[in-house]
């Protein structure tokens, strides 16, 4: 008797120790994920009750050029952060040398990464300073005058991109730096006896061993394009005139500022929908890494 | 290794590499020296625009007198620490267990649990920001520590749970077997074999969820309203818009909130670095 409780309660133990994790994650993150959906198939202000309004949100998604806006900006946030992933390795390279002062270095080009993104948002308005900033200085030096690129629709998402940049260029270096440590030596011996040099040696022996971590930093920063909020709110607002929102930042602004909490989970899920692809990509080569190894 | 090391036997060279990399170096932090040296400045002193300059006037104690008399930083960075590290202590325990479940444990639809853990750690914060807004205010958690902390909580233990297993799995598997041919509960084995064995991997990703709780902004902008609760991201927002030419009281003030997690970085920086990549290139 006293035997079958206490086996009982052997293989209930792992239950118990999954549950309270696993429901505080599928109430708060899963189920919310799920009622965004339901949310934008209504009108809503955040208090009373909601009406259904069937696909009326995306209908008038399609017709908000505001929407277009967000999105195109999204694209370009894909884009530039694709120089996330080069950029990171190249300074990777820079800096995996034995070489004393090479420790410190590297951990002061990590920096970036770990101040807050307000913290860099803040730098980098007062490095675009049009008067003042460094943007302006470097201007004045080859006898130009600074455009004033956060107040400007054409410049200001690419601005904000850039300054976005400069953590994402350290988190792939990161991992482009362990990446290095874990090359096979020998595979690189052999390359050196068969004289490959410079970018051929990069090209046919180096990058293919680093595929499975580059794949990882062009995931990531994709994922990290996509959900970029924080910098914008803290250098722009969306701003001038809505030219620097993204989807993320514009579902925001409707829901908590024009209380449509309906369109903005539309929004929502929209970017959902977006980011899906880019998750489903890497969950599937991930557990097939997993199970070939 | 690669690129091809420059042999010691040619000390000049050597010198000149990493003379050349602390060139580069100097550059990619130009932002950070910046605000380091605005920080030491006089307000006459950005007000003439000297932004990049040598400071004309040392005045790092009188501007960071002004960020503790003037301003409510005092007072953000302690609720940022109310909220940061009962946060963080609970996901480590949260995601030890559910680590060790899922990397110990075969049952159905573990790889399914396991998947949604991810994607669901991937997702825009701004996916669940309605619903889990709305949550909040029917518990009458709306604009209390309580709020962030459970949010913060629920969300980090995603990406835990994936670090701690990847860690867990990697354990030499004769422990456990022998563990069990001795009888030992599974709680037993959790306690007396994982926990320690665990704690490079939870001093690891005590830095990383530290860092990534402390430098949220979103959910603090999001869940809270008054001043009382609101952590010192937002508050360094919101600073900047109260002091808006006195960069020198600002730059003080982003360094007070850099602070933090620059410390632990630089105190447990193998274990920052170990973190990242092993939550990211493992899983």
């Amino acid at each position: 008797m006293l035997r079958n409780r206490r086996k009982l309660l052997h293989r209930a133990t792992p239950a118990l120790l999954l549950a309270p994790g696993l429901l505080l994650f599928l109430v708060v993150i899963v189920f919310s994920a799920l009622r965004t959906f339901w949310i934008s198939l209504h009108v809503w202000d955040g208090f009373g009750d909601m009406a259904w309004a069937g696909l009326a949100n995306y209908v008038e998604l399609w017709g908000d050029p505001q929407f277009w806006v967000s999105l195109r900006n999204n694209v370009i946030w894909l884009v530039v952060f694709l120089l996330a992933p080069p950029l990171g390795l190249a300074i990777a390279l820079l800096v995996n040398q034995k070489i004393r002062s090479m420790r410190l270095a590297k951990s002061l080009f990590f920096m970036p990464l770990v101040l807050s993104t307000v913290t860099v948002g803040v730098i980098f308005v007062w490095f675009y300073d049009p008067t003042y900033g460094l943007l302006a200085l470097i201007f004045d030096a080859f006898g130009g005058t600074a455009p004033a690129v956060l107040s400007s629709d054409t410049w200001v998402t690419l601005a904000v991109v850039f300054a976005a940049l400069w953590p994402q260029v350290a988190f792939c270096m990161v991992l482009f730096l362990a990446g290095l440590n874990n090359l096979d030596e020998e595979i690189i011996g052999a390359g050196r006896v068969d004289n490959a040099r410079g970018w051929q040696m990069l090209r046919h022996v180096v990058l293919p061993q680093l595929r499975q971590v580059a794949f990882i930093a062009v995931a990531i920063s994709m994922i990290g394009a996509l959900r970029s909020f924080d910098i914008i709110a803290v250098m722009t607002s969306g701003g001038p005139f809505g030219s620097s929102t993204n989807l993320a930042y514009q579902m925001y602004e409707e829901s908590l500022f024009s209380y449509r909490f309906g369109y903005g989970a539309a929004l929502a899920t929209v970017l959902f929908a977006i980011m899906m692809v880019f998750i489903v990509w890497y969950l599937i080569r991930l557990l097939r890494d997993e199970r070939g190894a | 290794m690669y690129p091809r090391q420059i042999p010691e036997s040619r000390p000049a060279s050597r010198l000149l590499y990493a003379t050349g990399v602390w060139a580069v170096l100097l550059l990619w932090l130009m932002p950070v020296f910046a605000i380091i040296l605005t920080a030491f400045r006089t307000f006459e002193d950005v007000m003439a625009g000297n932004y990049w300059g040598w400071p004309t006037e040392i005045n790092f104690w009188g501007n960071l007198t002004a960020v503790f008399t003037q301003t409510d930083m005092l007072d953000y960075f302690v609720n940022s620490l109310i909220i940061t590290i009962p946060s963080t202590v609970l996901v480590l325990v949260l995601s030890t267990m559910t680590g060790y479940v899922l990397s110990r444990h075969r049952f159905p639809g573990a790889t399914l649990l396991f998947s949604v853990f991810i994607a669901g750690n991937f997702l825009p914060q701004q996916v669940f920001m309605i619903p889990v807004r709305d949550l909040m205010v029917s518990l009458g958690l709306y604009d209390t520590f309580g709020a962030l902390i459970i949010f913060h909580v629920a969300f980090q233990t995603g990406f835990a749970t994936l670090f701690m297993r990847n860690f867990i799995a990697a354990l030499p598997h004769e422990l456990f077997q022998a563990a069990r041919a001795e009888g030992a509960s599974p709680w037993q084995i959790l306690i007396q074999i994982v926990v320690p064995l665990v704690r490079p991997a939870l001093a690891a990703l005590a830095i990383l969820l530290f860092t990534f709780i402390w430098n949220d902004y979103f959910w603090a902008i999001v869940l809270t309203q008054t001043d009382a609760v609101k952590p010192v991201t937002a508050g360094l927002a919101n600073l900047r818009g109260e002091w808006v030419s006195s960069w020198n009281v600002v730059s003080a003030a982003t360094l007070f909130v850099a602070i933090p997690p620059v410390v632990m970085f630089f105190l447990m920086q193998r274990h920052f670095v170990a973190g990242l990549t092993m939550g990211a290139v493992k899983g």
